[in-house]
């Protein structure tokens, strides 16, 4: 297997870093291809910006905000939010993505995730999945999606997704720790790699995702500041997970 | 130092060019004449080699004479004789062998991971792996650098691949700037992750 993966993740509103706590009061915290670039300086496997403001179709600006981030970062990233079609994510591709995350759209009309497969191959294509006691939660974990997780799981791996990123809204934000019989349960289901999301906060967190995912998504716990990556990194590896050396 | 890069509609050229120009290439669009032709490669066996079109027959000749060619990812498998992929595509024929279903834990295969010799982390993201007696280096069992000829091939993503792919790709302009003659022996010498051979040669 690869080595574990940390993932960054970067919300993303109107160009700009953005926190908020459920989309409301967003608050600027930087420039993307600045965070960016300095969370890869810091150790960082890959990144995900999340435009957390695209509830229409990924607009010229996500596209824009793509090509940026790859002139300054060298590592892949995951662009997502807003994209409903195969002509959306081929833009932010041929910008420089390197895989685009579909969620909402992808519940709405499942069909989405094999036509972005075929074309982009699975590799690219990472269904975001929101879930809550079990059960998918759709725009942005408002709606309840009327779909059993795992089940879901295993019909987003038949459609061809290459990559599953699971959020438990359980845990999100509580800082007590991933949900990891969850993802024991969705790494039993399904052989695609899943990355683990919600709930960290402490690297202890972080080594037990690690041992029942491919990788953790890394939010709140960073405080948008590289250098807790870097002191992040240096604990993990003290607890004996095999982070890859990014010199 | 002229590098071209094949367009067939391949996701990552964009990633590929800033990678080489980062280190100081020059993009050219003569895929026949420039120093090195890169073949990249992201997406389905089957309509990448329908939009290679003409530039299949540049690439075969640019091996036939020499000169060099690196392979990325699906452009890597692209120049094997067939491909498994879509019920089996034929690909360039410039390096004998095939393209496989990737056999491993987790399909696609996606993350850094050493490749040996060298020991170093490069970015995967692959369904298919290349089985051919060209293969140099492997990363956990997998094909992971081919090569043949002039030909030079990887599994990974080294314009994704940080600090350690832009190494990688220096070394393959230096040695793409080199006498030639090495071509000619049939198989070219590794260029080894960690360095070595082709820097030093």
């Amino acid at each position: 297997m690869p080595l574990p993966r940390l993932i960054p993740c970067l919300d993303v509103a109107g160009g700009r870093v953005v926190k908020g706590v459920n989309f409301r009061g967003l608050r600027d915290v930087g420039d993307p291809v600045e965070l960016g670039a300095a969370y890869s300086d810091g150790g960082a496997d890959e990144l995900v910006f999340l435009d957390i403001s695209a509830t229409i179709a990924a607009s010229a600006s996500a596209v824009g905000m793509a090509a940026r981030v790859a002139e300054h970062v060298t590592i892949p990233f995951t662009f997502g939010g807003g994209i409903r079609s195969v002509a959306d994510a081929t833009a932010l591709l041929e910008a420089g993505a390197d895989k685009i995350s579909v969620n909402s759209a992808a519940l709405a009309r499942p069909e989405l995730i094999e036509e972005l497969a075929r074309t982009l191959g699975s590799q690219a294509v990472v269904v975001a999945i929101d879930t809550e006691g079990g059960r998918v939660r759709s725009h942005a974990a408002t709606r309840d999606a009327a779909r059993d997780t795992l089940e879901w799981a295993r019909e987003c791996e038949g459609r061809g997704a290459g990559e599953l990123l699971v959020t438990s809204i359980d845990r999100d934000g509580t800082q007590e720790g991933y949900d990891l019989a969850q993802l024991a349960a969705l790494r039993d289901a399904v052989s695609l790699p899943v990355i683990a999301s919600g709930g960290a906060g402490n690297a202890a967190h972080v080594a037990a995702a690690l041992e029942v995912s491919q990788a953790a998504l890394l939010a709140s716990i960073l405080h948008e500041d590289p250098a807790r990556l870097v002191s992040l990194r240096d604990e993990l590896r003290d607890l004996g997970v095999p982070l890859r050396d990014a010199a | 130092m002229r590098v071209a890069i094949a367009r067939y509609g391949a996701g990552n050229v964009r990633s590929v060019e800033l990678a080489f120009r980062r280190l100081g290439a020059e993009i050219s669009d003569d895929l026949e004449g420039a120093d090195i032709a890169v073949l990249p490669g992201v997406g389905s066996a089957r309509s990448a080699m329908a939009g290679l079109g003409a530039a299949a027959d540049v690439l075969r000749e640019r091996h036939a004479a020499g000169r060099p060619i690196l392979g990325i990812c699906l452009g890597l498998q692209l120049a094997l004789d067939e491909s498994e992929e879509d019920g089996g595509v034929a690909g360039l024929g410039i390096v004998p062998g095939r393209a496989v279903r990737l056999q491993a834990e987790r399909v696609p295969r996606i993350g850094w991971a050493t490749v040996e010799p060298g020991g170093e982390a490069y970015w995967f993201a692959h369904s298919y792996e290349a089985e051919t007696d060209a293969t140099v280096a492997t990363s956990e069992g997998h094909a992971a650098i081919v090569e043949h000829g002039p030909f030079v091939g990887v599994q990974f993503h080294p314009e994704k691949s940080g600090a350690a792919g832009a190494r990688f790709l220096a070394r393959v302009l230096e040695s793409s700037g080199l006498d030639r003659s090495f071509q000619t022996e049939g198989r070219a010498r590794p260029v080894p992750p960690g360095g070595g051979a082709a820097s030093g040669a």
